[in-house]
């Protein structure tokens, strides 16, 4: 159930996000989606692909340090309210939310969001516990395309 | 070296005989050694000559060990300003090598031997070898450069006359040296510290884990290094880290080196007479006492030194050393006078730095102190590579780090420094001694 993202350690400088992205457009991965969070000096960029494997092998090859964290995604319906539902839900359990980026899918009219947990298990044990869709977004990626 | 054909395979080996002469005997030779070096230098080297007439001072006024206080110094300078042979005390058809250091600002430091100057240092050498418990069975790598650096031909003819195999492979292509540890079974390599964690960096990334291979035993010199740095080399490594000190001035490598119990460097003192002086007084210190150490060739023919000032800063060990030799133990130099930086009217010294990042798990060994300044005020960037041990996915963590290593720095030397984390292989890395301040400010 959990989605196994990579992050990887990136200096705010000209050139160095894209040298990662096109390493990975060389091995014929497809990012499925990503999020870059910024300081003034460094950034870490976060993806998830169906390989994640082959492309940390790729990334740490080339001389990236990459970590991978397991990450836990939700369908949230695609209204307004929607994602203070999840929040509040959250909230509730006690838990807190590292970061968080969306899918650029839909399926059905879900967005798909993707959370980074301290404990993704307890995390999901909460969610499915208030009947909130806890989904695999790659295998949701595959499906609808 | 005094090995007789017999000798091959004991532990003790016999040219390491004078590092365990009673003290008595030691003094007397030192003085009858330093005695004919004073008067050698008078008769010969009209630099030291004239410095003796200024003090009103012969030969013959050096009459106890404890007068050599009142000899005059030897620095630094002295050789540039009688560059290139006006220090010789030998014509030149005596000298048979003649090396030179790379000397960053101006003219080169020029230093000469005679056959019987090469035969001491290679006996230092082997000295120095076995004092790591090396002998003729050892296969030894040396990555120090060979040419007018005295680091290679030093350990070159110091593993020859040992009976080890030597290959001078000399520095560089690192992928070669890799290939050549593995192919030709070294036991122990010579470099500088920071190319051996280069050498470490790359072997994985050739499929070489250094562990498996039957090298045991590194001789590290040429720049200062820290004990969290050894702390770090051996168990990546499985090798003992040695460290060996020496200075071209005074002969090249050979002047002191680790023993097996690795707790000071024995200074090879038949040879290398030591002081300890306070450098703002230029007065001998209390025993055990830190402060710059002052070197006088017992030896040399071609060019003898009386007190030379190293500008290097340690301390002599009062204790007996476990190993049982009686030539006195120097603390590991740490840092040099003359790496040290002022910032803000504060003195700092790079390994004040390494020690403070080391002391974090995990934290790269490869860091660059960065100094600026905008107008007025000396700013410190320390550089600090990431590794995947640090490297945790939230900006908290990240966050976290640097302000864990820039309060360990602070801890340390007193001053705020901004911590930026680098990306890895961002950082150039040394064949030779490592840069370790990029000072852009100025003046």
């Amino acid at each position: 159930m959990k989605i196994q993202q990579l992050s990887m350690f990136l200096e705010n400088k000209p050139g160095h996000l894209s040298e990662p992205c096109r390493l990975l457009a060389e091995a014929g991965i497809n990012i499925l989606t990503l999020s870059v969070a910024d300081t003034q000096q460094f950034g870490i960029l976060r993806l998830i692909v169906r390989d994640w494997e082959k492309a940390k092998q790729v990334l740490e090859s080339a001389g990236g340090v990459v970590n991978v964290t397991e990450v836990v995604a939700t369908e949230v319906e695609d209204r307004p309210g929607g994602l203070i539902k999840i929040l509040d839900i959250i909230e509730n359990a006690g838990l807190n939310i590292e970061y968080m980026y969306a899918f650029t899918f839909r399926c059905d009219d879900k967005a798909v969001i993707v959370f980074r947990f301290d404990n993704p298990d307890q995390a999901i044990a909460a969610l499915q516990a208030q009947n909130i869709n806890v989904v695999n977004g790659v295998e949701l990626y595959d499906r609808s395309h | 070296m005094g090995e007789y054909w017999h000798d091959g395979g004991c532990s003790f080996h016999p040219a390491s005989g004078p590092d365990y002469l009673p003290l008595e005997q030691l003094r007397q030779l030192q003085l009858h050694r330093f005695q004919a070096v004073v008067k050698r230098s008078y008769d010969h080297v009209s630099l030291f000559r004239e410095r003796m007439q200024k003090r009103g001072m012969s030969p013959e006024d050096f009459r106890s060990l404890d007068d050599a206080k009142d000899l005059p110094f030897t620095v630094k300078s002295d050789l540039r300003d009688t560059y290139p042979f006006g220090l010789f005390a030998s014509p030149m058809s005596d000298i048979v090598r003649l090396h030179a250091s790379s000397g960053t600002t101006g003219k080169p430091i020029v230093v000469a031997y005679t056959q019987e100057d090469l035969r001491v240092w290679s006996n230092v050498m082997v000295r120095s070898f076995a004092a790591c418990g090396l002998d003729r069975s050892d296969v030894i790598q040396n990555a120090y450069g060979y040419g007018l650096f005295t680091g290679g031909l030093g350990a070159h003819y110091g593993a020859e006359a040992l009976g080890a195999t030597a290959i001078p492979i000399s520095g560089g292509n690192t992928d070669r040296q890799i290939m050549l540890m593995k192919d030709f079974r070294a036991t122990a390599i010579c470099c500088t510290p920071s190319y051996f964690l280069r050498i470490l960096e790359r072997a994985p990334e050739l499929g070489v884990d250094i562990r498996a291979l039957p090298i045991k035993a590194g001789v590290f010199g040429a720049e200062p290094w820290t004990e969290e740095m050894r702390k770090r080399i051996e168990p990546e490594a499985h090798i003992k880290a040695y460290d060996i000190y020496g200075l071209s001035e005074i002969i090249g490598p050979g002047v002191a080196n680790e023993c097996q119990v690795q707790e000071g460097l024995h200074i090879f003192e038949d040879h290398f007479y030591p002081e300890i002086i306070d450098p703002e007084t230029l007065l001998p210190v209390p025993d055990g006492t830190e402060g710059e150490l002052v070197l006088t060739t017992l030896s040399k023919q071609a060019m003898p030194m009386i007190r030379y000032r190293t500008r290097d800063i340690t301390s002599l060990e009062t204790e007996c050393c476990p190993c049982g030799r009686t030539i006195r133990r120097m603390r590991r130099i740490s840092r040099r006078s003359d790496d040290m930086f002022i910032i803000r009217g504060i003195n700092v010294y790079p390994s004040q730095i390494e020690t403070a990042l080391l002391a974090v798990e995990g934290t790269s060994p490869h860091y660059q102190i960065v100094l600026t300044n905008d107008g007025t005020m000396d700013d410190v960037e320390v550089h600090v590579e990431v590794t995947p041990e640090v490297f945790g996915d939230t900006i908290r963590t990240m966050e976290t780090l640097q302000k864990r290593l820039a309060a360990s720095i602070e801890r340390i030397i007193n001053i705020r420094v901004k911590l930026r984390l680098v990306e890895p292989n961002s950082i150039q890395r040394s064949e030779g001694k490592a840069k370790r301040v990029l000072d852009m400010r100025k003046s």
